[in-house]
């Protein structure tokens, strides 16, 4: 059990944190990555065009957050399944 | 998070491609004869793929503000080494690229690079020595997962410095500024992720020691010594 105690100490102090920041801050909580792509534009001075465009882009946030949500659920069954499976082995033999 | 599509010009985005892809040709070699040799692996394979899977959809946000998400690669870097990682996570950033416009198909090889290859051997570098340092298994997969997952961010800035330098400053002025979204807001998150790799060890530990004998990464003594520790 230590570990495991261990472990959801570490998720509280993350979610305490994130509570003071977004309490405390006027922070957004946007993609490190939309970020990323201000910094490019201030070190090319705004010239830079993306050389490629995505194939198909989810049509919109709700969309995104369910395909998000799939890949989650997806491997989360996955784990379950095989951890649930051995486990009940285990006991059973 | 990954480098955005289109957001690598050339000649970078080819030179990782370059870089990747022999990595990818060895791992699906490696893990086409693990498989044919151990058939019984194939369920610890999936839960290992599945974990990268989940991980990397979780938008965590950061003390900075801002968000990311783990990469879930040093489960998997431990349990079957990091080639085998690198094609597991290549499957991961293709469905993201493809069906979720995060990440995308021309800076697949960076991120391929930095999440599938860097990551995974930082982790199983420090899984390997930490070991034979006889540090505590838990804290040794903790320090692995975490310093895989910041290392992949750490490498993320790069890439985008090496294609974006600074003027003034150059590279290593870019480098800054990229490190500062990306491997600082990484901290917290890839702590978390060494947590909880730690706590899927224990359960495999639990459900299936013998897996971990036969691949390589727990010894029969070290088994039987954590066994005696948790119960």
């Amino acid at each position: 059990m230590r570990l495991e105690i261990i472990v959801v100490a570490i998720i509280l102090i993350f979610a305490g944190l994130f509570l003071y920041v977004s309490g405390n801050t006027d922070a957004e909580f946007g993609g490190a990555d939309g970020e990323a792509e201000g910094v490019i534009e201030e070190l090319t001075g705004g010239t830079y065009e993306p050389i490629a465009d995505p194939l198909w882009e989810p049509p919109s946030g709700e969309i995104e957050s369910l395909l998000f949500g799939l890949q989650i659920a997806l491997g989360a069954i996955i784990i379950g399944y095989f951890f649930g499976y051995y486990m009940g082995r285990n006991q059973s033999g | 998070m990954h480098i955005m599509e289109g957001f690598l010009p050339g000649p970078w985005w080819q030179i990782w491609f370059a870089l990747s892809i022999p990595v990818i040709v060895y791992g699906i070699y490696k893990l086409n004869r693990l498989v044919k040799e151990n058939r019984e692996i194939l369920p610890l394979l999936a839960v290992a793929g599945a974990f990268i899977f989940v991980l990397s959809a979780l938008k965590l946000p950061s003390v900075t503000g801002s968000c990311s998400h783990p990469t879930g690669t040093g489960l998997a870097a431990i349990l079957f080494g990091p080639a085998i990682t690198a094609v597991l996570g290549t499957i991961v950033l293709l469905y993201q690229a493809l069906f979720l416009a995060h990440g995308g198909l021309t800076t697949l090889g960076a991120n391929v690079f930095s999440m599938g290859i860097v990551g995974p051997v930082v982790a199983y570098t420090i899984y390997k020595v930490g070991m034979k340092m006889n540090l505590n298994f838990y804290l040794v997969v903790f320090l692995a997962a975490t310093l895989g997952d910041w290392a992949t961010y750490v490498v993320t800035s790069l890439e985008l410095a090496l294609a974006f330098p600074a003027d003034p400053g150059g590279v290593m002025g870019s480098f800054k500024a990229f490190a500062t979204i990306f491997a600082v807001t990484q901290v917290p998150l890839a702590i978390i992720e060494g947590a909880i790799t730690a706590l899927i060890f224990k359960y495999i530990i639990q459900v299936r020691s013998d897996m971990l004998t036969r691949l390589n990464v727990l010894s029969d003594a070290a088994i039987s010594k954590i066994k005696g520790a948790i119960s």
